[in-house]
C-alpha cells in the first residue's frame, strides 16, 4: 500500500522527514505482490470471491464483518440472483411483528452479514477470554495491511525453546509479542475451491487477505480510476498555466 | 452600431452596482490589477495563495462531510464508515479532507519558513506576522478537534493525552480540563463540543485571513531581496501573479492528488481504523505529523508543567521574533552567518518532527532534548547575538540594479 512511487516522490519533494511517522514495527513484514498494487491496481474478482469462500467456511465462525451487507457482493461480480440466493442461506432476526414478537426470517440482500456471536462477552467466553476482532477494516487497521494478514495466517510455528506459551496460545512469527489467542486456521486443502483453483495453504491465505483488503477498501477501484482522470486533468491545467505564465511574463522580462 | 464612447447596457448596470457596493473594485485592489507587487517574487511566494486555496477545499469538503457525520460516541465511527462506503463520492470527500489537513499544514509551514528566511516578520510587517501566527494556532485547534471526530482509537487517546496536559496548570488546570471535556473524561459531551468548535473555527480562520491580507496591503509584499521596492519595480498582481499562482496551485495539487488517490492512509495512523475503546490504551500514542515537533518539545522536558510551557512557548516566542531579531536586514540572502543558522534551525525542526514520532526513550529522547534546547537557543540567544555581531553583505539599491561595489 505504501510503496507507491508517486507517494515517495510526493513525500520527498515536500521534504517531509523520510522516516515513516509512526514508530516502525519491530517485526519486518515482507511485501507481497497484489493485483491491487500500483497506479491502476484493481481487485482480482476471482481471487476475492475465493477469499470470500474462505471467510465463509473458516473465519466467519469467529469473526464478524459488520460493515458488509450481502448486496455489496454484487461488486465482486455476483449477479443479483446469486446475491439473493446467498442471503437466503442465512437467517436473521427481525421484528417486532404486529403481536410484538421477534421472529426469524431469511436474510435479504440489504441485510448485513450476521455476526457469529450475540455480544462481546459471549465471543470472549467462546475464545478463552480473547476477542476475535471484526475483520471489515482489519486490512487498514494493522501496519503492513494485506501483507501482514498473509504472513500472520502463515506465520504459525513451533515456539522457541526459551519461550513459554500461556494456555490456549499459539506462537506466531508476525503477531506483536508472538503469542496469539487464535489457533492456526489455514492448512493445505482447508477449503475446496468452487472454481477448481489448487488450494494450498499459501493460496488460501493470499485469497482471504485479498478479500479482507476489499472489505476494508471497497472503493479502491473507483478511487484509482477517478485518480487517473483527475491527475491527467490537473496536469493539463498545470501545463497550460505554465505556458500562459511564460507568455504573460515575457511582456516584462524582455528588458 | 453603438458608439465606442457610449456605454453598453451591461456596463451601465455594472457601474450602477459598483457605485452602491464597489465589490469588484475591492477585489481588484486586493488581488487584482490595482495591487502593485514587487516584480522579483520567487515561487516561495505561492504558498500563501495555496494555503488559502486549501482552506477553501477544507471548508467545502468539510461541509459535505458534516451532512453525513453523526457526532455521538456510539455512531461517529460508523457514520464515517458509512461516508466511505455508501455516500456518493463519500470516500473522496473524506480522503480529500483528511489529507487536505496535512497539505494545508505543508503549505502553511513552507509559507512560515519563507517569512523567516526573507525577514517578512520585521518592520513594518509585525502585525501581519502576528495574524499569521494566530491563523496557525486556530488551524492547530481545528485540526486537533477534527482528528477526534472519527472516534477511532487514536482520536480518543490523542484527545485524552492532549487535553490532560491542561491539568498541569496550577490552580485552574483541572477546571479547564473538565470544561474541555464537558465531564470527567473524554466522552460524548467532548465529542459534541469538539464538533461544534471544529465547524466554527474555520470561519474564524477566514476572518483572520481577511485581516492578514488587509495588513499585507498596508506595506505591500516583501520580496527575496528584502529591500523596500520603488513603484517602478512593481507590477500589477493581476495578471502576473494570478497566473503564476494558478501554475503553483496546479503543481501543488498534483502532489496532493497523488496522495489522496494512491496513498490516502499513508499519513494517518492504522489505529484510527479501530473504534475508540476507553478500556484499551494503544501501545504508542502519536499525534498527527504536523504536531510532532511540538510533541517532541513537550516530551523532552521531564516536568509536566514545564513541558507544557515549553510547548506553547515554542509558538508564542514567535510573536516577539521581530524584536528578538536585532538585525535590520530582512533577507537572509545578505546575512552570511544568520543564513546558515536558519538552515540549521529548519533541520532542527525536521529532527524534532522525527523525534516526536518515536517512543520517548534512548537515542530519540536525547536527540529530542538536544533539538528542543537548540530550538530555544536559536530564538532566544543566537538570533539576537548574531544580529548584533554579523556584518551583512551590501544591499542592492533596487531590484533592477546590481549590488553597488564598495568604493575602492
Ligand atoms: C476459532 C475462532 C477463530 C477462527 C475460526 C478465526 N479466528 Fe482470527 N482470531 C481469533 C481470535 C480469538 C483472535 C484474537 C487473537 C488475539 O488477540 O490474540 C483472532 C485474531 C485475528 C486477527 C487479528 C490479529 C491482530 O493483529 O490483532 C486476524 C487478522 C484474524 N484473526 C484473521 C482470521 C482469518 C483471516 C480467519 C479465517 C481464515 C480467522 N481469523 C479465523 C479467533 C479465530
Ligand atoms: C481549517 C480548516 C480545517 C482543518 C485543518 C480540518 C482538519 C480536520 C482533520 C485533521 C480531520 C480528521 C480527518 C480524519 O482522519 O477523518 C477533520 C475531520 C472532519 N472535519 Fe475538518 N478541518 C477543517 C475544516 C472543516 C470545516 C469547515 C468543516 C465543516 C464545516 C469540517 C468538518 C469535518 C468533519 C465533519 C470531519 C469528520 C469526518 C472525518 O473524519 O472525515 N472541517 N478535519
Amino acid at each position: 500500500m505504501r510503496k507507491y512511487i508517486l507517494t515517495a516522490a510526493a513525500a520527498l519533494a515536500l521534504a517531509l522527514p523520510a522516516a515513516s511517522f509512526a514508530a516502525e514495527a519491530e517485526i519486518h513484514i515482507p511485501a507481497e505482490k497484489w493485483s491491487f498494487n500500483g497506479i491502476t491496481g484493481h481487485f482480482d474478482k476471482e481471487q476475492v470471491q475465493r477469499g470470500f469462500q474462505v471467510y465463509k467456511e473458516v473465519c466467519s465462525a469467529c469473526h464478524s464483518l459488520e460493515y458488509i451487507s450481502f448486496r455489496n457482493f454484487e461488486a465482486l461480480g455476483y449477479s443479483e440472483a446469486q446475491v439473493k440466493a446467498l442471503a437466503a442461506e442465512y437467517e436473521v432476526e427481525d421484528g417486532p411483528d404486529d403481536n410484538g414478537d421477534m421472529f426469524k426470517r431469511k436474510a435479504k440482500p440489504s441485510d448485513k452479514l450476521p455476526k457469529p456471536y450475540p455480544n462481546e462477552k459471549f465471543a470472549r467466553s467462546a475464545n478463552g477470554g480473547a476477542l476475535p476482532p471484526d475483520l471489515s477494516l482489519i486490512a487498514k487497521a494493522r501496519h503492513g495491511g494485506p501483507d501482514y494478514l498473509f504472513h500472520l495466517l502463515r506465520g504459525y510455528d513451533e515456539a522457541p525453546a526459551d519461550m513459554k506459551l500461556a494456555d490456549g496460545m499459539s506462537y506466531n512469527k508476525y503477531f506483536p509479542g508472538h503469542q496469539i489467542a487464535m489457533a492456526k486456521q489455514i492448512e493445505d486443502d482447508k477449503v475446496t475451491y468452487a472454481d477448481g483453483t489448487k488450494s494450498d495453504a499459501d493460496q488460501i491465505a493470499r485469497d482471504v487477505s485479498a478479500f479482507l483488503m476489499w472489505t476494508a477498501e471497497p472503493k479502491m477501484e473507483v478511487r484509482h480510476a477517478t485518480g487517473l482522470r483527475v491527475i491527467i486533468f490537473t496536469l493539463l491545467f498545470t501545463v497550460l498555466a505554465y505556458f500562459l505564465k511564460r507568455r504573460i511574463w515575457a511582456r516584462i522580462e524582455q528588458h | 452600431m453603438t458608439n465606442a464612447t457610449e456605454k453598453t447596457t451591461l456596463r451601465k448596470i455594472f457601474d450602477w452596482h459598483e457605485q452602491r457596493l464597489p465589490i469588484v473594485s475591492f477585489i481588484d485592489h486586493a488581488v487584482g490589477t490595482q495591487y502593485p507587487a514587487p516584480r522579483n517574487l520567487n515561487y516561495f511566494w505561492n504558498f500563501g495563495f495555496i494555503a488559502g486555496f486549501m482552506l477553501a477545499v477544507m471548508t467545502v469538503t468539510g461541509i459535505f462531510l458534516a451532512m453525513n457525520y453523526v457526532a455521538h460516541t456510539s455512531m461517529a465511527f460508523d457514520s464515517v464508515e458509512r461516508i466511505m462506503r455508501d455516500v456518493n463520492y463519500g470516500w473522496l470527500l473524506r480522503y480529500m479532507h483528511a489529507n487536505g489537513a496535512s497539505f494545508f499544514f505543508i503549505a502553511v509551514y513552507i509559507h512560515i519558513f519563507r517569512g523567516l528566511y526573507y525577514g517578512s516578520y520585521k518592520a513594518p510587517r509585525e502585525v501581519l506576522w502576528w495574524i499569521g501566527l494566530l491563523i496557525l494556532l486556530a488551524m492547530m485547534a481545528t485540526a486537533f478537534m477534527g482528528y477526534v471526530l472519527p472516534w477511532g482509537q487514536m482520536s480518543f487517546w490523542g484527545a485524552t493525552v492532549i487535553t490532560s496536559m491542561f491539568t498541569a496548570i496550577p490552580w485552574v488546570g483541572n477546571a479547564i480540563t473538565t470544561l474541555l471535556w464537558g465531564g470527567f473524561a473524554v466522552d460524548y459531551p467532548t465529542l459534541n463540543r469538539f464538533f461544534a468548535l471544529h465547524y466554527l473555527l474555520p470561519f474564524v480562520i477566514f476572518g483572520l485571513v481577511f485581516m492578514h491580507i488587509w495588513a499585507l496591503h498596508i506595506p505591500g509584499s516583501n520580496n527575496p531581496l528584502g529591500i523596500d521596492v520603488s513603484t517602478k519595480d512593481k507590477i500589477p498582481f493581476h495578471p502576473y501573479y494570478t497566473v503564476k499562482d494558478a501554475f503553483g496551485v496546479g503543481v501543488f495539487l498534483l502532489f496532493y492528488f497523488a496522495v489522496v488517490f494512491w496513498a490516502p492512509n499513508a499519513l494517518g495512523e492504522v489505529d484510527n481504523y479501530v473504534k475508540a475503546n476507553p478500556l484499551q490504551t494503544p501501545p504508542h500514542i502519536v499525534p498527527e505529523w504536523y504536531f510532532l515537533p511540538f510533541y517532541a518539545i513537550l516530551r523532552a522536558i521531564p516536568n509536566k508543567l514545564l513541558g507544557v510551557i515549553a510547548m506553547f512557548g515554542s509558538i508564542l516566542i514567535m510573536f516577539v521574533l521581530p524584536w528578538l531579531d536585532t538585525s535590520r536586514i530582512r533577507s537572509a540572502t545578505f546575512r552570511p552567518v544568520y543564513k546558515w543558522l536558519l538552515i540549521v534551525f529548519m533541520l532542527d525542526c525536521a529532527l524534532l518532527t522525527w523525534c516526536g514520532a518515536q517512543l520517548p526513550e534512548g537515542a530519540p529522547l536525547i536527540l529530542g532534548r538536544i533539538g528542543a534546547a537548540w530550538y530555544f537557543l536559536h530564538l532566544l540567544v543566537l538570533t539576537p547575538v548574531v544580529g548584533w555581531l554579523e556584518t551583512p553583505k551590501p544591499l542592492p539599491a533596487s531590484i533592477g540594479e546590481p549590488v553597488l561595489r564598495p568604493a575602492e
